[in-house]
C-alpha cells in the first residue's frame, strides 16, 4: 500500500441531495483519474426491484489491476451493486436502475449502449456453479466464446480452452468458473465465490484472484471480512438504511476500513458487534 | 372423547378410504377392459396381409389396411412438421419473452383452443383448405391435425422450458451472450427431453383424432401419398368405416385396425415416460 494516493472522492455537486450531511472524505488507493481511464466509476447509483430500493446513491470507485472488495450484512444490496455494473440486474422482472456506472469513461446506462457487449467487458462470477449440463467440458469452457461467434478456427480455441483449464485448474471443484477466464473481460465481478468452498479451496481461489488481479479489476462481494482483509485491496462497506435500501457508508483503502474505520456502523461490523 | 364418537370417527374413515380405493380401481379397470377387449378381438385377426395389402370390395375375405397405416403416417407427419415447430416457437415466446399479462392471454388462447372440439377444426379446416383447393387431402388433414397439436405442444413446451433454471441463463447472458443465441443454445438443449416428450404426446394424440379427418382425409379405398389433390385413408377412419359396415369381415378387421392404434398410441406415451424419467 505505500503508493496508496490519499484522494478526495466527492459526487459531482450537482446530483447531491441537498438535506444529506455534506460528502465524507473517502481515502482510496485508487485514484480518479486511474479509475476513469481503466476502471469504473460508479455515481449516485441506485437500484429497484419493482417498488423495493435495494441501493441507494452508491458512489465508487473501481480501480484497474486490484481487487475492491464489497462487504456488509445479509440483504444489504452487495450482490445487486455488483449486478449493476454488468447490466445483469436488468435481468431481473421490473428492475429498474437509476446514476451513472463509467466503464472506461463510458457510460454504460448511456443511450444506445447494447448490455450485451458491456457483459462482454465486465465479466461476472456467481455464487453457485453454473455448468451447462447439455455441453462437454470443452464447450463448457469455450462457451463465452462460442456462443458469441467470436472464435471459429479450432485450433486457437483449443489453446485458449487449455489455458483456461490450467488456470481453473486452481479452482478445483468450482466447474462453473471454468467458462470464465475464455473471454477476457476487462472487469471481473464475483458475487461470493468462495461462499460454497471449503478454506483450502478458497484459498487457492483468493490466489487466483491475486494472479487475475495483475491484469484486470476485480470486485468481490463476500460476506467473510477475513477474507476481504486478505485479498482487497480497497473495500467498500454496505450496510441498510431503516427503508431497507443499501448505503455505502464507508470506502478505502482495505487497511484503513479494518484498522480505522470513519464510520461507527462500519466498526461495529467489523468488530463482530451484529450483521 | 366417547367410545361411541371414536368408532364412529373410525368407521367413516374406513368408508370414506375405502370409496376412494374403489374410485381409483374402477378408473383403472375401465381403461384395462378397453385395452383388453381390443387386444382380444383384434390380435387374432393380425397378419402380414393386414400391414402389406390393400382393402378388398365389400364381402370380399382377406386384404389389409396398409394404405390407412401410409396415409396415417403422412397426415400425422404434416401435421407435426406444421404444429411442432411453431408451438415450441410459441412456447418459447411465452416462457422466454411476453410479459406476464401477454403470456396470460396467450395461455389462455391456447387452452382455449385446446378445448375447440375437433370436428369444429375440421369443419374450419374444411372450408379453408379443402373447399379453395378442391380436393380432399393429406394436406388438408395435416393442417386439421396441426391445428390440434398446436396448443398442445405450446403449453408443454412452455412448461418445460420454465424447468430450465434461471441460473443457466444468467450465465449466459453474464458471458455477453444474446438473448435468442441464451435461449438457442442453452435453455432449448437443456429442455430438450421434455420438448421431444411434449412431441411425441401431441403426435399420439393426433394419430387418433377421427372427427377432422372426417372433412378433410375422406378416406380412400386405394394407395395413395399424395400430398394434395387426392383423398387420403387413414386408420381411424378405417376403424370407422368398417366399425359401421355390415360385414363381419369389416368388423374383423376394425378390431385389427384399432388395435394397432392403440398399441402405437401406447408405445409412443411410453416412449415419453422413459424419456422424461431418465435423467442427464
Amino acid at each position: 500500500m505505500a503508493m496508496m494516493t490519499d484522494f478526495q472522492f466527492k459526487p459531482p455537486a450537482t446530483v447531491l441531495d441537498e438535506r444529506a450531511e455534506p460528502a465524507r472524505d473517502i481515502t482510496c488507493p485508487v485514484s480518479e483519474a486511474e479509475a476513469w481511464e481503466e476502471g469504473m466509476v460508479i455515481r449516485n447509483l441506485s437500484a429497484w426491484y419493482g417498488s423495493f430500493q435495494a441501493i441507494r446513491d452508491v458512489n465508487l470507485l473501481v480501480g484497474p489491476k486490484r481487487v475492491t472488495a464489497v462487504i456488509g450484512p445479509s440483504g444489504c444490496g452487495k450482490s445487486t451493486l455488483i449486478r449493476c455494473l454488468n447490466r445483469m440486474h436488468e435481468v431481473a422482472p421490473k428492475a429498474r436502475v437509476a446514476g451513472q456506472v463509467y466503464l472506461r469513461t463510458e457510460d454504460i446506462y448511456g443511450r444506445g449502449v447494447d448490455p450485451v457487449l458491456v457483459r462482454r467487458r465486465v465479466g461476472m462470477v456467481f455464487q453457485k456453479p453454473n455448468p451447462f449440463p447439455t455441453m462437454s467440458v470443452f464447450d463448457n469452457v469455450a462457451a463465452g466464446l462460442r456462443l458469441n461467434s467470436l472464435f471459429s478456427r479450432r485450433s486457437h480455441l483449443a489453446d485458449i480452452v487449455e489455458q483456461g483449464l490450467r488456470r481453473a485448474a486452481l479452482w478445483d471443484e468450482v466447474k462453473d468458473k471454468l467458462n470464465r477466464p475464455a473471454t477476457e473481460p476487462e472487469v471481473i465481478l464475483m458475487d461470493e465465490p468462495c461462499s460454497a468452498l471449503d478454506p483450502v479451496a478458497t484459498l487457492k481461489i483468493e490466489d487466483l484472484m491475486r494472479d487475475l488481479s495483475a491484469s484486470y479489476a476485480i470486485v468481490i462481494v463476500t460476506h467473510n471480512m477475513q477474507q476481504a482483509a486478505r485479498v482487497a485491496d480497497c473495500t467498500a462497506v454496505m450496510m441498510m438504511a431503516e427503508d431497507r435500501a443499501g448505503e455505502m457508508v464507508e470506502f478505502g483503502a482495505t487497511s484503513d476500513v479494518f484498522t480505522n474505520p470513519r464510520d461507527k456502523r462500519t466498526e461495529d461490523y467489523i468488530t463482530g458487534r451484529f450483521g | 372423547m366417547s367410545a361411541i364418537t371414536h368408532a364412529r370417527r373410525k368407521w367413516t374413515n374406513t368408508v370414506m378410504l375405502g370409496l376412494c380405493t374403489t374410485s381409483a380401481f374402477l378408473a383403472i379397470g375401465v381403461l384395462a377392459l378397453i385395452l383388453g377387449f381390443v387386444l382380444i378381438n383384434g390380435i387374432s385377426y393380425i397378419n402380414f396381409d393386414f400391414f402389406t395389402q390393400l382393402p378388398k370390395p365389400a364381402g370380399e375375405s382377406g386384404g389389409g389396411v396398409s394404405n390407412a397405416i401410409a396415409g396415417s403416417l403422412l397426415t400425422v407427419g404434416i401435421a407435426a412438421a406444421m404444429g411442432i415447430p411453431f408451438g415450441i416457437g410459441a412456447g418459447v415466446f411465452v416462457a422466454e419473452m411476453a410479459g406476464p399479462r401477454l403470456a396470460g392471454v396467450i395461455r389462455f388462447t391456447a387452452d382455449v383452443l385446446t378445448g375447440v372440439p375437433s370436428i369444429v377444426v375440421g369443419i374450419v379446416v374444411y372450408s379453408w383448405v379443402v373447399l379453395k383447393m378442391g380436393h380432399f387431402s393429406a394436406l388438408a388433414a395435416g393442417v386439421a391435425l396441426a391445428i390440434i397439436m398446436l396448443p398442445i405442444m405450446a403449453r408443454s413446451s412452455e412448461e418445460m422450458l420454465k424447468l430450465v433454471p434461471q441460473s443457466q441463463r444468467e450465465a449466459a447472458l453474464a458471458l455477453g451472450v444474446t438473448r435468442w443465441r441464451t435461449i438457442l443454445s442453452i435453455v432449448i438443449p437443456a429442455a430438450r427431453r421434455g420438448l421431444i416428450t411434449g412431441g411425441l404426446l401431441a403426435v399420439a394424440r393426433a394419430a387418433g383424432e377421427t372427427a377432422p379427418l372426417l372433412f378433410t382425409a375422406l378416406g380412400n379405398q386405394f394407395w395413395s401419398l399424395s400430398i394434395a389433390g387426392k383423398p387420403i385413408d387413414a386408420l381411424p377412419l378405417r376403424i370407422y368405416q368398417y366399425g359401421t359396415g355390415p360385414y363381419n369381415q369389416q368388423h374383423q378387421q376394425a378390431w385389427a385396425a384399432a388395435f394397432v392404434l392403440v398399441t402405437v398410441v401406447f408405445c409412443i406415451s411410453l416412449l415419453s415416460r422413459v424419456l422424461l424419467s431418465r435423467r442427464g
